[in-house]
């Protein structure tokens, strides 16, 4: 698989357009009160308006409106007066056999992205919908052909869902991955969505074509079932090599949707476009046009917390690493870097502060136990050269495992006092003398013995020993 | 004209203990008895129920308490209102078995206005038709002379009242719906602003046409039910979010100094009897010193043609929720889609199939825009016209129907013919403006004529004046 930044394939470049679904984490769902919660016992959080019964009316939920506006506004968009429209099909665990979607006239258009590398991706649309129930096929393969039978749970039927609609803009595998990766730290960051893919309050949907550089996009398919990002890199990849093959081979690709099989690692045909619906859109009647107003968005706006490539920038400036490192992508996905920049600002030691959140926080989530002030007071002994960082780890174990505590006597108790030299000297002597081979191939350059010297040290102090020191005595006695 | 008790009288009368509850209803009940099988207003008769709930409400009035200005009184309810653990079938076969979990907000706002429900009165499949012959349980014969029509779709509900079975009931007006059997049955029926009366509860026909109306002995008691069921409704997107217009204080107002429209552009096609009488309005109410001004409407054309492309779109989609999955009757297949196609095709009657292949085609793609796009644009130029004609005027008079109660069988081998009955009452159903019939004259065979008066929205308390005008000149104001 093309992993980097560029992926071709017999003088072929894909193109790739990403829909994304994902659930709306409001109280309630979008056009009724029963309550929008995942895992209940199967048609409990049902309603007249769930089930779609004659004579049901849908009332639009505010606090779903809300949140689709804060996505729009955390992409870039315009947010825009709307309007709600039926989109129509059969199928049995859609209620109404009609979706209320928006069609001409959605929530949120014209935003952007940005991923790696100051890549822009274009954002056509998020707009509001409600997701469907949700068909358990009993025998057969477990797909609605050739089963025994079908249960449908309506809890999620009615749940808010916001589509997010890209431009065609991505080009690589890995650029897909980084864009459903920001987006995704994005809703969580806004309080829009949980927006796991595992279980389903984030789908992924690949718009895949190929095409020579500077020509015109080829015919896209729609691949489907896509359960996860690495999935989705694996997808793209295949769909879009398949598509070369077939072109290579003379043939002309077929606009259709396709599945993919995570277990053969291929895509298969699951509808053409003659099989495909037509959804009669039309404006729903039951519904009146929603126009949010400048007021309300301009509070929405106002509220939105920073967002995560803000964040990246803000710890770069605070720790002085690159605003693309691993250190800040990790501790900005766990949304730690608050707490980063807290300690901090209590104590300094920016880069150490980083390291050790990176290294030591990762059970921790975004409000980790140990207190700002202690890790600063740990940090704060580390650089004063007061702990090695042999010791600096093993009280930061101490710390996490504690959920917090004074290090200074944590360091007392331990028996943590910084050697002086004299000391450290003679641990010196007595490695020499215990490993004059070592010694020896260290004297005749050979730096891998000086691992084994350090080791003598360490096991001699008992781990108190300040590694960089006996390094730096080592290299003295060589001369 | 009608002979029985007014609704007024009737709720004045159980108010102050000067008649029972359970007798008012028993002699209605005994009516029905009498008539009922040949009449059929009624898909179900509720004698347990009603006799039940005036038994609770002669109890309370004997502790003393004030159980509304509906004290008592007998309502049929069109069978496409949700009634709450009773069956409610729309004169279809595909509703079988089904009992609503929940009230419409029209059966809850009157329950606690003191009103006793006596039954489910029959219709036109899904409300559509305009003779009630196309229900699925058989014709209602109009009362005035059974081997006629009663008209429809809400005939069952006109002929309730014309016969005596109760003294007001309820119907939906989709495109002239109650004023048409109203005045084919010699009552007073009234199609409220659209948004006045709450939909929720009512099974959806077309959405944005629908509205609920009373039928009733006369104009005072139309006002009395109107105003008992209008107000927002929370529940119905499309409830307008104002109070509604007290009407009582209208009907003494006379129409001295109303500006009422003829209009010149009139579609021909009235029976000669029908165009006498509301020439005779005209003069009756230039006498009472309204100003008679002529008015151009040119879109009013137009109307039929649109609507017979928007009410079966709007159909197209409602009546889809009908599948057989969750609700309702089921033919057992080996398929799903097969199930789909038996239980439609075998619950659904002639014309709405009809309707749900027209609404269809008129939103598949590539013809969208060729007519319900079309219709849209008819729509908005209806519109803008009578919003033209209601600068120079307060209120319009036409004819309600075209002709008299017909023969059964007439139209019915003639789609076009029976669409012409709503010629006159579609364009208020596109503006949403409401309109009402009022009994006055006759025509053939002595056989009752309604005549049709209309308002901009809201402008129900011009349009009640003008009507009540028209029936103290015809003699039919009850005491």
């Amino acid at each position: 698989m093309s992993d980097s930044a560029t992926w071709t394939h017999e003088g072929f470049e894909m193109v790739v357009g990403l829909e994304v679904h994902v659930e709306l984490a409001t109280e309630t769902k979008l056009f009724s009160g029963s309550p929008n919660r995942f895992g209940d016992d199967p048609n409990t959080n049902i309603d007249p308006v769930s089930l779609g019964l004659p004579g049901a009316l849908p009332v639009l939920n505010r606090q779903a409106v809300e949140l689709a506006m804060r996505i729009g506004l955390a992409l870039n968009c315009t947010v825009q007066a709307c309007t709600f429209a039926r989109k129509n099909y059969f199928y049995p665990d859609m209620p109404k056999a009609y979706q209320i979607s928006q069609y001409d006239r959605p929530l949120n258009i014209d935003g952007h992205l940005e991923i790696a590398d100051g890549i822009v991706i274009g954002i056509e649309r998020a707009h509001l919908e409600e997701d469907t129930g949700k068909s358990t096929h009993i025998g057969g393969s477990g797909r609605i052909h050739g089963s025994e039978g079908s249960l449908i749970d309506f809890n999620r039927a009615g749940v808010p869902l916001v589509e997010i609609v890209s431009r065609p803009d991505l080009r690589t595998p890995e650029q897909a991955r980084q864009y459903v990766n920001e987006l995704r730290a994005i809703l969580v960051e806004i309080g829009a969505s949980d927006a796991r893919m595992e279980e389903g309050s984030m789908r992924v949907d690949a718009n895949v074509s190929v095409r020579r550089p500077g020509e015109e996009f080829g015919t896209r398919c729609e691949i489907k079932n896509v359960n996860s990002v690495r999935s989705l890199g694996r997808a793209i990849d295949y769909e879009a090599r398949r598509q070369v093959a077939l072109i290579s081979d003379g043939e002309v690709i077929q606009q259709e949707t396709r599945h993919w099989d995570e277990s053969d690692g291929r895509t298969h045909t699951l509808r053409t476009k003659e099989d495909a619906d037509d959804y009669r859109y039309f404006p729903d009647p039951d519904l009146v046009p929603l126009d949010p107003g400048a007021e309300w968005i301009n509070t929405v706006r106002s509220q939105l917390p920073m967002l995560p490539a803000a964040r990246r920038i803000r710890l770069a400036e605070v720790t002085g690493q690159a605003a693309d490192s691993e250190a800040i992508a990790t501790v900005v996905e766990r949304r730690q870097d608050d707490y980063v920049v807290a300690v901090v600002e209590i104590g300094g030691g920016a880069e150490r502060v980083l390291v050790h959140v990176k290294e030591a926080f990762s059970e921790q989530g975004s409000k980790p136990s140990v207190p700002a002030t202690d890790l600063a007071a740990l940090v704060a002994m580390e650089v004063a050269g007061e702990l090695t960082s042999t010791q600096t780890k093993t009280l930061l174990g101490d710390l996490v495992e504690q959920g917090g505590g004074d290090p200074k006597s944590m360091a007392a108790a331990r028996g943590f006092e910084a050697m002086d030299t004299s000391e450290l000297d003679g641990f010196v002597n007595d490695a020499i003398a215990a490993d004059p081979d070592a010694w020896a191939k260290f004297c005749a350059g050979d730096g891998k013995a000086m691992g084994a010297l350090v080791g003598h040290v360490m096991k001699a102090s008992r781990g108190q020993a300040d590694g960089k020191a006996v390094t730096a005595i080592l290299n003295a006695r060589k001369g | 004209m009608s002979t029985f008790q007014s609704a007024r009288s009737i709720a004045a009368s159980v108010s102050t203990g000067e008649s029972s509850s359970v007798d008012v209803v028993s002699q209605h009940l005994a009516r029905i008895e009498e008539r009922e099988e040949e009449v059929h207003a009624f898909n179900l008769v509720l004698r347990n129920e009603a006799l039940q709930s005036a038994e609770r409400i002669d109890e309370r009035i004997a502790a003393g308490e004030q159980v509304g200005p509906l004290a008592g009184v007998p309502i049929a309810l069109k069978d496409n209102l949700c009634t709450r653990g009773i069956p409610t079938t729309c004169s279809s076969n595909i509703l079988n078995g089904w009992r609503p979990p929940y009230d419409a907000t029209v059966v809850s706002r009157l329950a606690d206005a003191g009103a006793v429900f006596v039954g489910k009165t029959n219709l036109d499949e899904f409300a559509m038709g305009s003779s009630t012959e196309n229900s699925a349980f058989g014709p209602t014969r109009n009362p005035l002379d059974t081997s006629r029509v009663p008209g429809g779709s809400s005939g069952g509900s006109a002929a309730a009242v014309a016969a005596g079975f109760s003294a007001m009931s309820l119907g939906s007006d989709t495109g002239g719906s109650i004023r048409q059997p109203a005045a084919l049955c010699g009552v007073v029926g009234v199609k409220p602003t659209y948004g006045a009366v709450s939909r929720l509860g009512l099974i959806a026909f077309a959405s944005s046409l629908d509205q609920i109306g009373p039928f009733t002995h006369d104009v005072a008691d139309a006002a009395l039910l109107l105003e008992c069921m209008a107000g927002h409704d929370p529940g119905d997107s499309t409830s307008i979010p104002h109070p509604f217009p007290s009407l009582s204080e209208s009907l003494d107002r006379g129409v001295a100094g109303l500006r009422i429209g003829r209009i010149v552009d009139l579609p021909s096609g009235a029976d000669a009897d029908v165009a006498a009488s509301v020439d005779r309005a005209f003069e009756v109410l230039a006498d009472a010193g309204a100003d008679i001004i002529d008015v151009t409407i040119p879109a009013f054309t137009y109307g039929l043609t649109a609507y017979y492309l928007i009410a079966p779109a709007e159909a197209s989609s409602n009546l889809a929720r009908y599948d057989g999955v969750r609700f309702g009757s089921r033919v057992e297949t080996a398929d799903t889609n097969s199930m789909y196609m038996a239980t439609r095709g075998e619950g659904f009657g002639p014309e709405v199939k009809r309707r749900i292949m027209l609404g269809t085609y008129a939103l598949s793609a590539g013809y969208y825009d060729a007519y319900y796009g079309k219709a849209l644009k008819v729509r908005r130029l209806m519109a803008q016209d009578f919003a033209t004609a209601y600068e120079s005027v307060d209120a319009l008079v036409t004819p309600a129907s075209p002709s008299v109660a017909f023969p059964f069988g007439s139209k019915t081998s003639d789609p076009l013919a029976m669409y012409l009955c709503d010629t006159y009452t579609i364009p208020s159903n596109l503006t949403g403006h409401p309109a009402m019939s009022v009994p006055f004259g006759a025509g053939e065979n002595g056989l009752p004529i309604g005549v049709q008066v209309l308002a901009p929205a809201m402008g129900e308390p011009t349009m009640f004046a003008v009507a009540a005008e028209l029936e103290r000149s015809a003699g039919g104001n009850h005491v």
